[in-house]
């Protein structure tokens, strides 16, 4: 077991780009958890006499149409796609683990029809159908969390649901089932923790799939609803300013691709420290 | 092979099945009515029965159900909003998005695939390197923002609207002049709607690329003196696209949700659009079936990659 996990820091080291992506997703945690620290501003303090205002040292990134300085609203926006982004991923985690596990635990019919809902699922243009829901429950950022997770469990429960059904024949499993230790506790103690590297790795991805989808629902009106700062707002209110005032676009887009490439670069970074085959080339 | 597209054609029915009760259950399980919405809050109670019973709103879920299913297929599902048939609303809608995807699609596979096969023959080049990061800029990137700044960028550089399916104020056109004037339009959007897609299939074709490569028969054409560029384009090459069809069912989806935003931006008169205007105005029946639609084609999409990559390799026996 150790030995694995060295091998897995030798080559997860090796990807700068993954190493890259982490430091990244560090200094925006910091951010965001320093936010009230660091803001200059209130985020929600307007000042109409410098609305419009380009970069300059007073305002670090410009300010907004009603004056509002767009370094501080970027600050506690940062708060607001992260935890989008990181409720949305836990609950698409449950759900999947959940469906995954179970399915590939019992198998047979149980896994017949949970898959096949698995398939429906997938089936459906995940935007689309995240945007009609929010429309129906109304635009709230817990609705938005919820709807997120909801409609993103479906890769989670199929990589749960393979795991299980190779872990299901090896040797401990059926050891536990023969001692009759109950199906909770074989699926949850025994067989779960060895399933759960694959896990992280699409938790990661997800991470950046959740915070783009925050955006774009913000900037077609059904994600957080103004005046709360979230950097999706921030971009959809600046855009009608887009001739004018460049920095309301540029920067809060900025700071979106920033975190989504970081998450992306450091899940594909662990998936690759995770993946055998790889390990074999990078050793030859 | 016969029996296996007939298998999977009857595993099919029941995922369609499950798609149109799961649009028909979002829309009705949410809280509210899905005429309180259009209904102005005076209305008495009498006006409100009357609307309940011509939306069949006073039925049991099961019947209603079975008679949205019964109306969606004959074509007798009106809007909500304008009272137009939602099939006819939607056929309306239909070629601006297929011409919309279709070059979309163009461009992804024209871009895509060579750059992924490039990158496996260079591997951990400066280029292939390169082509790594632009993918991952790809995926990362939101698709409206990346929308703005070409558009900013196009109209500072040009002076020329790109907004909208075609020009305003220009009546008579020559042919030629419709033609350039429709593919200035197309441009952009296109472009923006191909970028996630460019991204996910160079990466595919490139570990598919990277996997060929490896095999036996690779180093058998390369011992026996064939030049490079024969070993790679042409004895790889074809075994390595072969699962690049079944990506092709993925796509869709990724287009539809695409489209949603997109035409938005550019003002493009498509489904994409309607879709969002029938979520904005609540207009249910147009949105469940855009979902039903959209998620059937999704499953033939799916089904039609399974059978052709069936077909296209002799490998696979079911």
């Amino acid at each position: 077991m150790l030995k694995q996990r060295s091998l897995f820091w030798i080559y997860f080291k090796k990807n700068r780009l993954a190493i890259a992506g982490a430091s990244t997703i560090s200094a925006i945690f910091l951010m965001a958890i320093f936010a009230h620290l660091i803001a200059p501003y209130d985020p929600g303090e307007t000042d109409i006499a410098t609305k419009l205002a380009p970069p300059s040292f007073k305002h670090l990134l410009g300010t907004d149409q009603l004056g509002r300085d767009v370094f501080s609203r970027m600050l506690y926006g940062s708060r607001v796609s992260l935890s989008v982004g990181f409720v949305a991923v836990s609950i698409s985690l449950f759900i999947g683990i959940i469906v995954g596990s179970i399915a590939g635990y019992y198998g047979k019919i149980v896994d017949s029809v949970l898959m096949r809902f698995v398939d429906i699922m997938m089936c459906f243009p995940a935007f689309f159908l995240m945007l009609t829901i929010i429309a129906l429950l109304g635009p709230k950022i817990h609705h938005v969390m919820i709807v997120i997770g909801a409609t993103s469990w479906m890769g989670t429960a199929r990589f749960v649901r393979a795991e299980f059904l190779s872990l299901r024949e090896r040797d401990f499993v059926q050891a536990a089932k023969v001692l009759g230790i109950s199906d909770k506790r074989i699926i949850f103690r025994h067989m779960l923790p060895n399933a759960l590297a694959p896990v992280f790795v699409t938790a990661t991805i997800d991470m950046a799939t959740a915070i783009l989808i925050e955006a774009s629902l913000s900037f077609l009106g059904f994600g957080v609803q103004p005046p709360a700062p979230s950097w999706g707002n921030i971009l959809t209110e600046g855009r009608i300013y887009i001739f004018d005032a460049w920095w309301l676009t540029l920067f809060p887009g900025l700071a979106i691709l920033i975190t989504v490439l970081s998450f992306n670069l450091l899940g594909e970074g662990l998936r690759d420290a995770l993946d055998p085959r790889l390990r074999e080339e990078g050793i030859k | 092979m016969t029996k296996y597209i007939i298998g999977r054609l009857l595993q099919t029915i029941p995922i369609l099945i499950g798609i149109t009760i799961i649009s028909f259950a979002i829309i009705h399980l949410a809280p509210g009515t899905p005429i309180g919405l259009t209904l102005n809050p005076k209305a008495s109670p009498k006006i409100i029965e009357q609307m309940k019973k011509n939306y069949d709103l006073d039925k049991p879920l099961p019947v209603q159900y079975w008679l949205w299913l019964k109306r969606l297929f004959t074509g007798k599902l009106y809007s909500f909003k304008d009272g137009k048939p939602v099939l006819k609303k939607i056929a309306e809608r239909l070629p601006a998005t297929l011409l919309l995807n279709l070059v979309a699609m163009l461009i992804i596979f024209s871009l895509a695939i060579p750059l992924g096969v490039f990158s496996a023959v260079r591997r951990y080049s400066f280029l292939d390197n390169l082509c790594t990061f632009g993918a991952y800029l790809g995926i990362s990137i939101p698709s409206f923002w990346l929308a703005y700044l070409l558009i900013l960028g196009t109209v500072k550089l040009f002076g020329y609207p790109v907004l909208g399916m075609r020009s305003f104020a220009i009546e008579e056109l020559t042919v030629v002049e419709f033609i350039l004037d429709r593919w200035w339009h197309l441009m952009l959007p296109s472009i923006i709607l191909a970028v996630g897609g460019i991204a996910v299939i160079s990466r595919y074709t490139r570990s598919s690329m990277l996997e060929v490569i490896r095999q036996d028969y690779i180093r058998t054409a390369k011992a026996k003196g064939l030049s490079e560029d024969d070993v790679y384009y042409k004895h790889a090459l074809r075994n390595a696209l072969l699962p690049i069809v079944t990506i092709f069912g993925f796509l869709i989806p990724g287009l539809i949700s695409g489209s949603v935003i997109i035409e938005t931006v550019f003002a493009w008169p498509g489904i994409g659009r309607l879709a969002y205007q029938a979520v904005l105005a609540r207009d249910y029946s147009v949105v469940m079936t855009i979902l039903t639609i959209s998620s059937g084609l999704t499953l033939l999409g799916n089904l039609a990659a399974d059978i052709l990559y069936a077909v296209v390799d002799p490998r696979i026996r079911y």
